[in-house]
């Protein structure tokens, strides 16, 4: 397990915290919300392509950078900062990831240097109920002469609204709850029969329901072999869970710094408000949790680039840990800042609102819970 | 040094492998039982004769002290070469030689603060296993804030004299000697402490064992009337000594934080979930089938997790020349709610079985579990409170300032 960063990694992450800071700042989210943009902001995204940071886990010859999960962790982070919104974790982590471990050739070639260049954002779209649940697929893929037919609907899929592409999770065989069955589909976004309907979302980054009614698609864009599609979605999913785990690690720090920065500023009974042993044990407490978690993540994403065989559990601890710690420091961030924090100019409430939705997306604590205590025999 | 060099540390590997083999008896590489743990000492009994051999051909080597200095009996020996005697002890699953304060606390204190005359005469010894040490520090009227301690030493000319109580001082019984904080200036606060080394055979102390709700016995009070110290056993500056006591607090607060925990459980106790699916049952999908406690038993071993995981990132960080710090403080703490939170489990789990006291009616572990939960009660309290713990971290590491 390696916990300290080489000095290209290092770079990487400067070079990130920077961009973040500088040019996807908070009050561009806002203005994307205020604009009514939905969090689509092709300015930024040109910018992060241009840094190529849609091709780190993609390998060189597909025109990616190939530097790992511990690199794409480090932006992921950087981009929590600032919660800013960008399809990076849909594309460049969960597409790429899906399209590298089980694409065909052809399908590599032809999918991975778009996403890698960021000339198109690419969408995996699992989830078919308000709650995570890979293994309940529904949306039916029908065989059909040379191909198949799909119909379904999948719901809040992030990014959805404006990806060029999507990564349809569909049943060929067996029904909900089965890992038998589920096979990977890419489905253009202007397929017949597909609907993107886009929702406004409290973070304002945006996402959308898709509907399937008799999309066609040919055999070339099934990804992996038929019915054995659980094999390589359980491992795109685990690193869009560390990669996400990350993204929460990084908002909560912002948050947690913004709270303290504001514990050392603000005075009542002519004392700073920091100087409150109440206050004081409970910011002690967060900055525990902030430690242990950091610590889950490097391991978790380290734990990727060195192919260990539990990266499961490493996943799920990841996203279970992160999941909660967002959860505590998002509402003592609101709580610490009293009546200003209950007010839309002051950040503390973007960062509560998208930290519920970095705690739903790919599973939530109670999610993970049960899963490492399953992988853990009981 | 040319010591680190790849090839010369592989030699080194190479005679300790060669040494222990021949040196660490059998039996000494069996699970520690709890009844043969070895504190050294006048009264030590040695209840499995090889770990009596055991402690003397470690001392001997000085490797119950590896890293302190060969002149003072100590193995002398770098941090590479003792991680590969670590390594190397831990392939054979070697029992420690010895527990002992004097190794954990009061000889890195003394290495750092004693005279050179105070070095010879006492670290021989606590490397051998020879003299076994107590800690004179809370008082009735002194817990957390330790600072206000009011045992008395009083200058006579020619030798100390101390009036006063200590309390919780552990195993003060069983201890040859004691090291001891004492004010020896009443106008002052910190700057009125001094650090002083005593026989506990001398005249007036008496050290009275404190039952505690777990049984057991560990701690005691310990009573001085006038007590007549000699002047030479005055570790550093006259009331100097309060440096000396926070140094050696943060020497306690990692060695309880690495492991040294009371309560813990000791051998034989399986882990929680493992009780909670003989006495909660599991359901067809194999899960407990208390959601409930399977949830939280679930978060406990999340917890134990990220707490291992952090003590492997300081650690590298440390390495790498990484400040450190910022997780070495919240480890007293978190390790003191990882341990009391596995307790708790334990017992939950166990059901009815994890609440009895004594005698045949209920198996050696649960009776071990139970006791082990009552003593983790003082895992927040010893060696600094939870909330001292917590304000050192807004302070130190956060940078809050205090109350005005």
């Amino acid at each position: 397990m390696n916990f300290v960063l080489s000095e290209d990694q290092q770079m990487l992450r400067d070079t990130a915290m920077a961009f973040a800071r500088d040019e996807m700042p908070v009050t561009r989210l806002r203005e994307l919300r205020d604009n009514g943009a939905n969090g689509v902001d092709a300015e930024t995204r040109g910018k992060l392509a241009e840094l190529g940071f849609f091709g780190v886990l993609v390998p060189e010859e597909y025109d990616g950078v190939g530097l790992g999960m511990v690199a794409m962790g480090q932006i992921m982070e950087a981009q929590g900062r600032t919660i800013a919104a960008t399809p990076l974790l849909q594309s460049a982590v969960l597409s790429a990831s899906a399209l590298s471990l089980g694409g065909s050739e052809a399908q590599k070639a032809e999918w991975l240097p778009k996403i890698a260049t960021g000339e198109i954002t690419m969408a995996l779209a699992v989830d078919e109920g308000t709650h995570h649940a890979p293994l309940n697929i529904a949306t039916e893929a029908e065989r059909n002469g040379q191909g198949y037919t799909l119909n379904g609907a999948k719901r809040y899929v992030i990014d959805g609204h404006h990806a060029d592409a999507f990564i349809i999770v569909a049943r060929t065989f067996g029904e909900a709850g089965q890992a038998h069955g589920v096979s990977l589909f890419i489905v253009p976004n202007d397929a017949n029969g597909l609907t993107v309907q886009a929702l406004n979302t409290v973070d304002s980054h945006g996402a959308a329901h898709l509907h399937l009614e008799d999309v066609a698609v040919g055999e070339d864009q099934v990804i992996g072999a038929v019915d054995a599609g659980w094999e390589i979605l359980e491992p795109a999913l685990d690193r869009g869970r560390i990669a996400l785990a990350a993204e929460a690690l990084g908002s909560a720090q912002a948050s947690f710094d913004m709270t303290l920065e504001y514990m050392q500023t603000r005075k009542q009974f002519g004392q700073l408000i920091g100087s409150f042993q109440g206050l004081q044990h409970r910011a002690a407490k967060m900055f525990t949790e902030l430690e242990l978690t950091r610590s889950c993540i490097a391991a978790a994403l380290s734990g990727v680039d060195e192919n260990r065989n539990y990266i499961a559990e490493l996943a799920s601890l990841a996203k279970a840990k992160a999941s909660d710690l967002i959860h505590l420091v998002s509402n003592e961030t609101v709580q610490f800042h009293g009546g200003i924090g209950m007010t839309d100019a002051h950040n503390s409430g973007l960062y509560m609102k998208r930290a519920r939705v970095q705690e739903a997306l790919l599973g939530g604590a109670s999610f993970h819970r049960d899963r490492y205590a399953k992988l853990n025999g009981f | 040094m040319a010591f680190d060099a790849p090839e010369e540390l592989e030699g080194f590997r190479t005679e300790v492998r060669e040494w222990l083999e021949k040196n660490c008896p059998e039996s000494m590489r069996t699970p520690l039982k709890d009844d043969e743990v070895v504190w050294g000492g006048k009264r030590e009994k040695f209840k499995n004769p090889d770990s009596k051999v055991w402690l003397e051909r470690m001392g001997e080597k000085g490797w119950t002290a590896p890293e302190w200095p060969a002149e003072y009996g100590g193995g002398g020996l770098n941090k590479a070469q003792a991680r590969i005697l670590q390594q190397e002890l831990r392939r054979i699953k070697a029992r420690p030689p010895l527990f002992s304060f004097g190794l954990w606390m009061f000889g890195p204190a003394l290495l750092e603060f004693g005279n050179e005359e105070q070095k010879k005469r006492f670290i021989p010894d606590i490397v051998m296993g020879k003299t076994r040490w107590c800690q004179g520090y809370s008082e009735p009227g002194a817990g957390s804030d330790l600072a206000g301690l009011q045992t008395k030493c009083e200058d006579k000319g020619d030798h100390w004299l101390i009036n006063g109580q200590k309390v919780w001082t552990s195993y003060a019984d069983q201890a040859d000697w004691i090291f001891c904080l004492v004010r020896t200036d009443r106008s002052v606060k910190h700057e009125g402490i001094s650090f002083l080394v005593f026989d506990m055979e001398t005249e007036g102390v008496e050290a009275r064992p404190i039952k505690l709700i777990s049984g057991s016995s560990p701690f005691c009070e310990t009573f001085f009337t006038d007590v007549k110290v000699p002047k030479d056993q005055l570790v550093g500056q006259l009331n100097a000594g309060w440096t000396i006591a926070k140094r050696l607090l943060q020497f306690e607060r990692s060695s309880i934080s690495a492991g040294g925990f009371g309560g813990t459980g000791g051998s034989g106790i399986l882990p929680p979930q493992e009780y909670a699916k003989q006495h909660v049952g599991v359901d067809e999908t194999g899960r407990v089938s208390d959601g409930d406690l399977r949830a939280r038993i679930t978060d406990h071993l999340m917890y134990a997790k990220a707490f291992s995981l952090t003590v492997q990132r300081s650690t590298a960080e440390a390495k790498a020349g990484q400040e450190v710090g910022h997780t070495a403080s919240i480890m007293k703490y978190a390790a003191a709610k990882m341990n009391q939170d596995k307790c708790e489990l334990l017992v939950e789990a166990l059901g009815t079985d994890g609440l009895g006291w004594s005698g045949d009616g209920f198996a050696d572990d649960a009776k071990k579990a139970t006791r082990g939960w009552l003593r983790s009660k003082g895992n927040s309290i010893e060696g600094g409170t939870s909330e001292i713990n917590l304000n050192v971290v807004a302070k130190r590491v956060l940078g809050l300032r205090d109350h005005q």
